[in-house]
């Protein structure tokens, strides 16, 4: 044991040293194995931060809501099949929520997308969503000033609004927002409450952010009517066990709704986030496989310059080996000391390469909610030892096996 | 005590679709405190000797036996370790690590015994003292003369305290006077009890030692005592004798 450490001692004596007097000729190697590191380092943290931005946006819409729409959000049916379909209508909605019985809660929701303006402010393409009081339920929103729309109002389709952290940010940048008017297309609506930012942007449009919220009727009486355009239920299940009883209740009772005979088919979707999971992890599963491997790539590109120089290294010090034998190093001695100079080569390519892909992902982070987590840190500094083990390997074998005889003699 | 005994070795190299005999039939025995030169022309088979004696290479057949160890069957590593604790090696051209410092090239086959780091320190240090080279344990190989690195060579060799110290022309790369200091070297080595085996093609450095082994052909052709011993001291007062002896 105590050899052993004698030997990695002297092992990392040497390495120093031979990289100390080929300073050039270890930095070019080297930086192979720095942009390699750097490159899977910065790979991770964005797949990473794709996947947590995501997971948020996703949280936010609940992972215990069903929605209850004319269109299916994941379907291998014809879309002219569902084209054909009737759209779901505010009374049915009524019906509904009058025979259900598990959720938690359910609220009819129909969004629109226009001008929302103050004053000389204004901002186009808002998604302005008309529901009920019940939909905070179906929700986690918290809020930052005032309140959601109450019942009466929502009955009595009050001119009253909701705005998401960021058009409230937009339209009202020094003030509150509260009690203040303003203009969705030409209808006035005075703001009640401003939700907390919910930190998602991967849903784009739809967070809820960006959004604003007003009684479902006021939609129907200034923009569009349900019977143009389908509303959408959200069913919010007690808790993510009752889930799958939910959204088989709900079927029930959206099919008794419709009147649909045994039999017959649907002629609505329950949809859930579910899905959009699902699809998601496949489409970002692919996407950092590709990444990974183009990444892999370029640290295999590094591994390569690695077991090159290590080849030249072990060439040029024959001689040294021959004498180190001569006095009594064994194979595994001189294997190890070969080992250590790979592995301490692409460890400092490593260390470097985590350094610039912390500097760059101080960068990223302008798109993405990106940092270099500690396990990120931990296998970058695994994978670049890994490397120079592995491209060290052969060159320190062929070191090894060398005859003392012939490596003595060697000029 | 027998150090090194040989029965019926031989080593027969494959070049190509030739087999070189390098060493025919070599049978030898040294005993413990014997000082002994083994002398002959170039392909004679003595560098093959030297490689076999030292253990960098086994014979094709016969018994080596080191210590009463049989040395002609060892595998790689145990070999090394006989290399290290048994013997200790002074090459013609020094084969000093060229980027380590006198007292670390010193200490190299210490670290590969295991020895701690103080303990290495203080035998290394004392190892440079022995040989002359107290005030020089910092250098460099390319800080020091010939003379001298071929001191750190022998201190190199005496610091395990191996059983026999194998020198393979240590006056090949000297100038003569350089030379006969490093050999007054050995003699004293040698006076402390030490085996020694000196590999040269010059008769007079042959003649410091006690004995000498002619190879010729890859067999033993004369091993006989040395009739009249250089005994350095009085020869490096009167070198320029040398010549005409």
């Amino acid at each position: 044991m105590k050899n052993y450490l004698f030997e990695l001692k002297e092992g990392l004596i040497i390495a120093f040293r031979a990289i100390r007097s080929n300073k050039i000729r270890a930095a070019l190697t080297t930086l192979g194995i720095v942009i390699g590191v750097t490159s899977v380092v910065l790979m991770a943290t964005a797949i990473r931060g794709i996947d947590t931005s995501f997971k948020e946006g996703i949280s936010s819409l609940g992972a215990d809501v069903l929605y209850i729409d004319k269109w299916a959000w994941f379907s291998n049916e014809d879309w002219w099949k569902i084209r054909k379909r009737k759209n779901i209508r505010i009374e049915e909605y009524e019906e509904f929520k009058n025979l259900i019985k598990l959720p938690k809660a359910v609220a009819p929701t129909l969004w629109i997308i226009n001008k929302v303006k103050r004053d000389d402010k204004n901002i186009e393409n808002v998604f302005v969503t008309g529901t009920t009081s019940d939909y905070l339920s179906t929700t986690n929103f918290s809020f930052s000033a005032g309140r959601f729309f109450t019942d009466v109002e929502s009955r009595g389709s009050r001119y009253t609004a909701v705005l998401g952290s960021e058009i409230a940010e937009s339209l009202f940048p020094r003030e509150s927002a509260i009690d203040r008017e303003i203009k969705v297309g030409d209808v006035t609506y005075r703001v009640i409450g401003v939700l907390e930012k919910q930190g998602s942007f991967i849903l784009g449009n739809f967070n809820p952010d960006k959004q604003v919220y007003v009684p479902i009727g006021t939609i129907f009486k200034h923009f569009i009517s349900d019977r143009i355009r389908s509303i959408t239920i959200n069913v919010r299940a007690q808790n993510p066990d009752m889930v799958e009883a939910t959204k088989e209740e709900a079927t029930a009772v959206m099919r008794k709704v419709r009147g649909l005979e045994f039999g017959e088919e649907n002629d609505f979707s329950v949809n859930q986030q579910e899905g959009l999971t699902t699809n998601y992890d496949q489409t970002v599963g692919v996407i950092s496989i590709a990444g990974y491997f183009i990444t892999g790539l370029s640290l295999f590109v590094g591994a390569i310059g690695i077991m090159n120089i290590m080849f030249v290294s072990v060439k040029e010090r024959t001689k040294e080996i021959g004498i180190r034998k001569a006095i009594g190093a064994k194979r595994r001695t001189i294997l190890a000391q070969f080992l250590i100079e790979s592995s301490l080569i692409c460890l400092l390519g490593g260390l470097i390469g985590l350094l610039l892909a912390v500097l760059l992902s101080q960068l990223m982070a302008q798109f993405l909610p990106t940092t270099i987590q500690v396990d990120i840190v931990m296998i970058a500094i695994g994978i670049s030892l890994l490397t120079g083990i592995i491209a060290g390997f052969a060159p320190a074998y062929t070191a090894s096996k060398l005859d003392p005889v012939e490596a003595l003699r060697y000029e | 005590m027998t150090i090194i005994n040989i029965e019926h070795i031989a080593k027969i190299y494959q070049v190509g679709s030739e087999q070189v005999h390098a060493l025919r039939d070599v049978t030898l025995k040294i005993d413990k405190n014997e000082y002994v030169a083994i002398m002959g022309p170039s392909g004679s088979g003595k560098s093959t000797l030297m490689n076999m004696l030292g253990c960098l290479d086994t014979p094709t057949h016969g018994l080596y036996q080191f210590n009463g160890k049989n040395v002609s069957q060892m595998n790689d590593n145990d070999l090394a370790t006989i290399r290290n604790k048994e013997i200790g090696f002074v090459f013609q051209t020094f084969n000093l690590l060229p980027r380590s410092d006198a007292l670390h090239n010193v200490e190299l086959p210490l670290i590969y015994a295991g020895v701690s780091s103080s303990e290495r320190k203080d035998r290394a240090y004392e190892a440079l003292k022995s040989v002359g080279l107290a005030d020089r344990v910092h250098h460099k190989p390319n800080e020091l003369s010939g003379g001298q690195k071929q001191r750190v060579a022998i201190a190199r060799a005496l610091v395990t305290k191996p059983s026999l110290i194998l020198a393979d022309e240590p006056t090949g790369n000297l100038d003569s006077k350089t030379g006969e200091e490093i050999m007054e070297l050995f003699n004293n080595i040698y006076e402390q009890g030490n085996t020694i085996i000196l590999v040269t093609h010059e008769e007079y450095i042959a003649e410091h030692a006690v004995r000498i082994i002619r190879i010729k052909d890859g067999l033993i052709e004369k091993d006989e005592a040395v009739k009249r011993r250089y005994i350095p001291n009085s020869v490096s007062k009167n070198i320029n004798t040398v010549g005409t002896v």
